[in-house]
């Protein structure tokens, strides 16, 4: 096989795939972002993304994103830490895992009735004193069911970078008089902080591009990127603006990809994380 | 290791009940005779038996199964394939540009492959619908599955190619009775992941469906758009028996494939 002249017959429904569904597709969002409704070329689209509306909506998108990283990290980072230090730890990352099989629609549905009027969360309320609140369609609700959806990812890459390390560093540390903040400062967190940038890329991407939790949950008060497309493409049907915004969250996309990117292997195989 | 620290059980204690607790409560009204997820009135089974009697449902589901299937085999096929390929390119250089192009559906946000999908349906006139769906499926599905079987691949010694190649093995033998034996792990958790990915998508199906034709989650979304229907909570329960079961099986074949375990889908 290692000598075989001509390129096999069997890779070519593969290249075929590559050609039609990976390159073609890219290249149609960027020419579509030419086009106005009647199919003509124009840069109207690039000029409307840069008025006050479209990078109203993208700043917001991306401040919702950002919220929705930090809480997750700050969620995420000691349960991974405190996880690898459990008896059975693969077995209590699997329970991690599993919520994030279950679909994500089911998911948003369950917070329709946790957050409603008569939900749980409003009982809990009442109980405490403060009288039933409108927690569904506001920008808590679509946080929390966000930070929800996204604490899986965000806890399997650093819990896989965490575990790497040698217990040695850390009893050396303490040897040499470190605190047990020192330690974590100095030692552990640098070291785990390529399983950090894992689960940044696992989550901002994401949170930019989210639309069935802001349609579900936060009405349609929370716009992002995501949501804007699906807009433009599905209810609006101008493909032309659409796929503008689209060739910018790719633009995002490649920049937060090159910032959190890392020559080592291991952060593709988290999952599919779209 | 040192044993953890009270404060650290809680705060486990306490993630793990917020991971738990939407899909418990979900299945927990599920049995609930009075129509709503705010009080329960009694048990009962109605909204299982609601499930089963639906035939538009029941199409449905078999709409959504049979997508499943069919686009996680055809994928498994062009997956196997591409990989064997992208492993016997000599060039560094263009194994590593197909790689790339290999990830870039496993990273892109699912909006955007659903409207360049769409695009792409409606220029080369592909109708929206069943077609358009399931060739959907296989081409997400494809990256996946080469994902999977790439490592096992590597592992694999050449010897045992240029073995069987002096013992006067055709390319045809070579792959059916030396290659494709050693890497079935490695196939079957491509397989298996393709299948729950194929099962879990909403977003990619939603931008190419059309009109006609539903699988289970855009059903779903539809209805939960609509309000609380305990239906819903009858099929998430049967949804999460079923992704559980999935997971298991997953992981049985990962396990042996010797991966490390990997999230399920983020699908927005």
């Amino acid at each position: 096989m290692k000598d075989s002249p001509s390129r096999p017959l069997y890779l070519a429904p593969y290249y075929i795939w590559i050609a039609l569904f990976v390159i073609a597709p890219i290249a149609l969002i960027f020419y579509f972002s030419f086009l106005d409704l009647t199919g003509a070329f124009t840069l109207e689209n690039y000029q409307n993304f840069f008025s006050s509306v479209y990078l109203r909506m993208t700043l917001s998108s991306f401040w919702y994103a950002f919220l929705i990283t930090l809480i997750t990290i700050l969620i995420a980072y000691p349960t991974a830490y405190w996880l690898t230090k459990t008896k059975h730890k693969q077995l209590w990352l699997l329970l991690i895992i599993i919520p994030s099989w279950i679909n994500l629609l089911l998911k948003a549905y369950a917070f329709i009735g946790i957050f409603g009027l008569y939900g749980p969360a409003n009982k809990l309320l009442q109980a405490l004193g403060a009288g039933p609140l409108q927690i569904l369609f506001t920008d808590f609700s679509f946080i929390f069911v966000s930070v929800y959806i996204f604490i899986p990812f965000m806890v399997l890459p650093i819990f896989n970078s965490l575990d790497k390390i040698n217990p040695a560093l850390i009893d050396a540390s303490r040897d040499l008089g470190a605190s047990s903040f020192t330690t974590f400062r100095r030692i552990i967190f640098p070291l785990a902080i390529n399983g950090v940038k894992s689960g940044v890329q696992a989550v901002f991407i994401p949170a930019l591009s989210l639309f069935v939790i802001t349609r579900l949950i936060a009405g349609n008060k929370v716009i992002t990127l995501g949501t804007a497309i699906e807009q433009q493409f599905l209810v609006t049907q101008n493909w032309g603006m659409g796929s503008t915004i689209a060739v910018f969250l790719i633009l995002f996309m490649i920049i937060i990809m090159m910032l959190t990117g890392q020559k080592e292997k291991g952060g593709l195989y988290n999952g599919k994380t779209k | 290791m040192a044993k953890l620290s009270k404060p650290a059980k809680i705060y486990l204690i306490l993630v793990f009940a917020i991971l738990y607790t939407p899909i418990f409560y979900l299945i927990f009204y599920s049995f609930n005779s009075g129509g709503t997820m705010s009080s329960f009135e009694g048990f009962t089974l109605e909204h299982y038996g609601a499930v089963f009697n639906d035939t538009r449902l029941l199409i449905i589901l078999m709409n959504t199964v049979i997508i499943a299937l069919l686009s996680s085999l055809i994928s498994t096929a062009i997956g196997v394939l591409g990989a064997i390929g992208i492993v016997f390119l000599r060039n560094r250089k263009t194994r590593n540009a197909v790689l790339s192009l290999n990830t870039i559906l496993i990273v892109s946000p699912d909006v955007i492959i659903g409207a360049s999908f769409l695009i792409l349906f409606t220029m080369i006139g592909v109708k929206l619908g069943f077609a358009s769906v399931l060739i959907s499926h296989i081409a997400f599905s494809i990256p996946i599955v080469v994902i999977m079987v790439l490592p096992k691949l590597q592992e694999m010694s050449g010897s045992l190619i240029d073995a069987a190649t002096d013992l006067g093995a055709s390319k045809r033998d070579i792959l059916t009775r030396v290659i494709i034996p050693y890497i079935k792990p490695g196939i079957f958790a491509g397989f298996f992941l393709a299948l729950t990915y194929s099962l879990d998508d909403f977003a990619v199906t939603f931008f190419v469906t059309g009109n006609g034709f539903s699988t289970l989650s855009i059903e779903i979304y539809s209805m939960a758009r609509a309000g609380i229907t305990l239906t819903i909570n009858a099929l998430s329960a049967l949804i999460f028996v079923v992704t559980l079961g999935l997971v298991l099986g997953y992981y049985f074949f990962t396990q042996r494939a010797g991966q490390s375990p990997g999230t399920g889908g983020a699908k927005v």
